[in-house]
């Protein structure tokens, strides 16, 4: 395929979808698919054959289209209303009102102008539910492989490390290492071969960003990486992606065997010299395969259990090759500065923290789902405009971020800017972007408990200070939780968080503690409330 | 290769590039403690034992798996790492079933050594009294998985030296354990070579020869260093370097 077929296809496709009078779209995330979005794809084909629409309306099934907690959701393009809690019922009774009748259903009605959309800057998430993640024309009518077309034919590789430098992209997988820097040391490491590695192995509880992305615009992610092979010589990519997520698994199957097919991945992409193939490898449910070294090891066949760093993977990665690895959402970025500038994309967010940032909020929020908002936005502005605050007769108590390697944010700090620094600040991490609600009726001492009994659950075992430090901690929270810890048991506490977080080997060990050590922060309280008196022996006076 | 001068606690010191810190150190008679390291394996940086301090960074880095370079300012005794090393000793000490006074290597147990070295005095955290497999089906050896530290030299030795890979661990954080084959009594083993290499490099009483008694037991590790410079250099030194 070349350029101008690129073209081609696109406008082909986007005249074939122009023939419709409307377009049905249906959410078949995971989230909505679990709440039976099928029956109603299903009764929507159904309805709209009885009704002999078939060549007026097409019944399209999408990725995540962010209000998860209300699904399943339905958008009619045409005229742009979005249905909630859609069931077959509803949805014979919208084909038949507003598709036949012209009237909108009004029970399942989203307002058009509910804070939740209109305070979204949709960067990443932009096709995210507006197009067919099953068939590669939907992505391509919307401009997908186009910036790939546009590196392969108009920038040189450096031009285009340095166009993601000026960007100021920061890693989105928490961690924020500049993006730009972390390709000029790819490209400029020595190696016979090169690698470049999705990192989609997402495990924070609470965490669905990436597995939305994927599920929702797999081609944007395939087309960052082959972005990303090009600019640092990789010839060869791999998605590291969790066997938890089946459906992001299917999609991005079809998503690489269309696009070898059509020529924009495997070799001579676009008929250029560039080669760049992608595969798959699937992870087996261990939440310290999303630390670097450790997910290397995984996908060259190895028991998953990090190794120090230096050396880093941009120097010895892959069979001992300098190798390239970003998140899911890094990947997903990048089409856009290529499309639109560096300038546009550092004109978002902060000087610091530039463009903008995928949040899965939940909890105790009115709006559970997937939002993406600037960088820099005020913590109130997600929670109480967006998030729509938290339930009936309950106020908001803290927010907690970067799942069990970060920390909670407390209402005292709800006007914090949400960005890298800030939230280091207050003893939390930006993380891969969960976001969890906690309101009046949560416990701190039971959410540091539940975190760090993942921890305990996940430590793989390499050094001793996460093996046998997480475990030690776990038992002193479940003893202040039985009202047994008195002072000194929380001093210990506290001393062997500091000591876990400072000698452990690889990142999960590094914050494993953070959970406690910020509940102890901010709701120190909560904790000396459980503690019990210590017994205090002094001599009597007599004898008894 | 160049050869760099660095500075530890102080003394100007001077090594390879492709020495670590902890191999510089020992040259100058500067003691570190380790555990999972030993001459002749590979090193994994798993004890954290080693840690020591680098000028201009809060990090703190492995002696065994870090390089130095040119005008680094390596701290390894401070306060802090005392206070570390032992908690780490600690924390080992509560894992396991480390009963001295009916151990077979009582006196000449690594774990013991170290307890006392960096001052443990006592236990702060709960014993978690682990009631892990006992594996004696092998006819000479006994492996009991309560005293294991997981420090991991059994599993490179026998990959690494004897080429066998009969260990290797299984499950993970506080459940991992040492496995013979596919998690299989290791007298049954195809691939056991019943060397003993793995017996001899186990620091502690947890990898043991049947027969021997309380305090009976002293296990040789000079054996690695010779065989390794014979296999690497392809020399043959008469006597291996001395234990210390």
């Amino acid at each position: 395929m070349t350029l101008e077929e690129l073209d081609e296809r696109g406008a082909e496709e986007r005249a074939r979808q122009e023939g419709f009078k409307t377009r049905v779209l249906t959410c078949t995330a995971a989230g909505c698919t679990s709440c039976g979005a099928q029956k109603v794809v299903e009764q929507f084909r159904k309805s709209v054959e009885d009704r002999g629409l078939t060549k007026e309306v097409e019944v399209v099934e999408t990725g995540c289209m962010g209000l998860c907690g209300e699904g399943p959701l339905v958008q009619i393009l045409s005229d742009e209303t979005r249905y909630s809690r859609v069931d077959p019922e509803a949805a014979k009774r919208i084909v038949d009102e507003h598709l036949v009748g012209g009237s909108m259903v009004r029970e399942h009605r989203i307002d058009p102008d509910m804070p939740f959309y209109a305070r979204q800057v949709r960067v990443v998430l932009q096709n995210c539910g507006r197009i067919d993640a099953e068939k590669i024309e939907g992505a391509i009518a919307v401009g997908g492989y186009t910036a790939l077309a546009k590196v392969l034919t108009e920038m040189k590789p450096e031009e285009v490390v340095e166009e993601v430098r000026k960007s100021g992209l920061r890693g989105r997988g928490g961690a924020g290492y500049p993006t730009g820097l972390k390709w000029a040391i790819v490209r400029k490491a020595q190696g016979e071969q090169k690698f470049a590695v999705c990192n989609a192995d997402e495990g924070d509880p609470g965490a669905f960003m990436d597995r939305s992305v994927l599920e929702g615009d797999p081609h944007r992610v395939l087309e960052g990486m082959a972005i990303a092979g090009y600019a640092t010589g990789a010839s060869q990519g791999y998605i590291y992606i969790r066997a938890e997520y089946p459906l992001a698994i299917d999609r991005l199957r079809t998503a690489i065997k269309q696009a070898e097919r059509l020529g924009l991945l495997g070799n001579r992409i676009l008929e250029s010299s560039f080669s760049f193939r992608v595969d798959l490898r699937i992870g087996a449910g261990a939440f310290v395969c999303g630390e670097e070294t450790a997910l290397m090891r995984s996908i060259l066949g190895r028991r998953g259990r990090p190794r120090p760093r230096p050396p880093y993977p941009s120097e010895k990665g892959l069979w001992g090759m300098p190798t390239l690895i970003n998140n899911v959402e890094t990947y997903a970025n990048i089409a856009p500065i290529i499309l639109r500038g560096s300038a546009w994309f550092a004109s978002m967010g902060t000087p610091k923290s530039t463009g903008t940032k995928v949040f899965a909020l939940a909890g105790k929020i009115r709006n559970t789902g997937l939002i993406e908002v600037p960088m820099g936005v005020p913590l109130r502005q997600i929670i109480d405009e967006i998030g729509g605050g938290t339930t009936e007769g309950t106020t908001f108590k803290a927010a907690q971020t970067g799942g069990p390697s970060g920390g909670c944010i407390p209402a005292g700090h709800l006007d914090l800017p949400v960005d890298y620094e800030s939230l280091q600040s207050v003893g939390s991490i930006m993380g891969s972007g969960g976001m969890i609600v906690m309101d009046s009726t949560s416990n701190m001492v039971d959410v540091a408990k539940f975190f760090m009994e993942f921890s305990v659950d996940e430590s793989c075992g390499k050094c001793v200070p996460c093996r046998v430090g997480t475990k030690q901690i776990a038992l002193l929270l479940e003893k202040l939780r039985a009202k047994k810890a008195t002072i000194d048991d929380l001093a210990l506490l506290e001393e062997l968080c500091v000591m876990v977080k400072e000698t452990s080997l690889c990142g999960l060990g590094q914050s494993a503690p953070n959970p406690v050590l910020s509940t102890l922060r901010f709701f120190r309280q909560e904790y000396t409330d459980l503690l019990k008196p210590k017994l205090v022996f002094e001599p009597s006076d007599g004898v008894a | 290769m160049a050869v760099i001068t660095f500075s530890i606690n102080g003394e100007p010191v001077s090594g390879r590039q492709d020495e670590s810190i902890l191999e510089i150190a020992r040259q100058h008679n500067i003691r570190i403690p380790t555990l999972c390291h030993l001459d002749g394996l590979s090193d994994v940086g798993a004890c954290r034992l080693c840690l020591v301090e680098v000028e201009g960074t809060a990090k703190l880095f492995p002696a065994c798996s870090t390089f130095p370079s040119e005008n680094m300012v390596v701290r390894t005794d401070t306060d802090r790492l005392r206070r570390y090393r032992r908690t780490i000793v600690e924390l080992l000490a509560s894992e396991g079933n480390h009963q001295c006074a009916v151990c077979v290597v009582n006196n000449h147990c690594e774990l013991q050594n170290l307890a006392y070295q960096v001052g443990l005095e006592h236990v702060r955290v709960q014993y978690l009294f682990p009631r892990k497999d006992l594996d004696a089906s092998h006819r000479d050896y006994i492996i009991d998985r309560n005293r294991c530290v997981l420090c991991t030299r059994c599993v490179r030795v026998c990959h690494e030296v004897e080429g066998a890979h009969v260990w290797d661990i299984a499950n993970r954080g506080i459940n991992c354990e040492i496995i013979a084959d596919m998690h299989q009594p290791w007298g049954t083993s195809d691939s056991c070579t019943s060397c003993g290499k793995c017996v001899l490099v186990c620091p502690v009483g947890a990898l043991i020869e049947k027969g021997a008694t309380v305090a009976e037991m002293e296990k040789h590790r000079a054996f690695l260093p010779y065989i390794m410079t014979a296999r690497t250099k392809h020399e043959w030194i008469a006597r291996a370097i001395e234990e210390d």
